[in-house]
């Protein structure tokens, strides 16, 4: 379960928005600071929820419909990105930044989630995987009844 | 005796940091740059911006990229958050041998490839020999 209780990055993000703020407000930077880089996975996921769904969003950039590869399994979302060396001969490169690679990132939600209602788009860059929690799993409004 | 030619270099104290107009954060987005024969070729990844969101500056020798992302899921409750959504800057100082006039941009599935070409002096010429 990715509880928040039990994500272990939850005290170092915590950390991280707070220094992020002193950062900003003591030096006026506002560029991402220098030590981002040591929470970020590969590719950066963020999730969240809502009674209905599990969301979970990526950045992508550059990639096309077929180096993605998205897999439901139980309770467990896998996510395989294939970004390829696109490495020119005959050129000089002066910087070197954007990561290539296939990179694999297996996220445990936090609810059981209907796999065949999955959904997932990808727009400038940007994957957003909507996954429909089990019926079970929903928030059920009960009825009091009045004797 | 061999010739001595004085290179001298600004001190990066002497240059004025630039300074942004707005608040908030800016991201720096990754790069990759690359020099072909007759052009520099910058790469850049600005996922979540569309087309009209790019503002590419060019003044005095300083090349700006701002990519402009529109907030999105800001009231959520997040459970795992590894990065934060927002506009995207970074700038680059060029040399003179860039034809300012003829840089083009394009930008697909967010990544913004941005063609800086060297001027004609600059440009390496093959010469034909007359016979």
């Amino acid at each position: 379960m990715v509880l928040r209780s039990m994500n272990p990055q939850y005290p170092m993000q915590q950390l991280r928005r707070e220094m992020d703020r002193l950062w900003s407000s003591v030096v006026g930077e506002a560029v991402e600071p220098p030590w981002t880089g040591l929470v970020r996975g590969r590719p950066a996921v963020n999730v969240w929820e809502t009674s209905e769904a599990v969301f979970a969003e990526l950045e992508v950039p550059g990639l096309k419909n077929d180096e993605l590869d998205l897999s439901v399994v139980g309770d467990q979302l896998s996510i395989r990105v294939e970004r390829p060396d696109a490495e020119q001969q005959g050129v000089t490169y002066h910087r070197r930044e954007r990561p290539v690679g296939a990179f694999t990132r297996v996220l445990r939600l936090p609810a059981p989630v209907s796999s065949d209602a999955v959904e997932a788009e990808l727009k400038n860059g940007v994957l957003t995987v909507k996954l429909p929690k089990a019926e079970a799993a929903r928030p059920r409004k009960i009825e009091v009844q009045s004797k | 005796m061999a010739e001595t030619t004085n290179v001298t270099k600004t001190p990066a104290s002497e240059v004025p940091p630039a300074e942004h107009t707005r608040s908030g954060y800016f991201y720096r987005p990754n790069v990759d740059i690359l020099e072909q024969a007759d052009e520099l070729t910058v790469l850049a990844d600005v996922p979540g911006t569309a087309a009209d969101g790019i503002d590419i500056r060019f003044e005095d020798g300083m090349l700006s990229i701002h990519a402009k992302v529109p907030p999105r899921n800001q009231d959520v409750d997040f459970i795992v958050r590894e990065y934060g959504v927002g506009d995207f800057y970074r700038e680059f100082r060029v040399n003179e041998t860039i034809d300012a006039a003829k840089i083009s941009a394009e930008l697909a599935d967010g990544v913004l490839t941005l063609h800086l070409p060297k001027v004609e002096a600059v440009k390496p010429r093959k010469i034909a020999v007359k016979a």
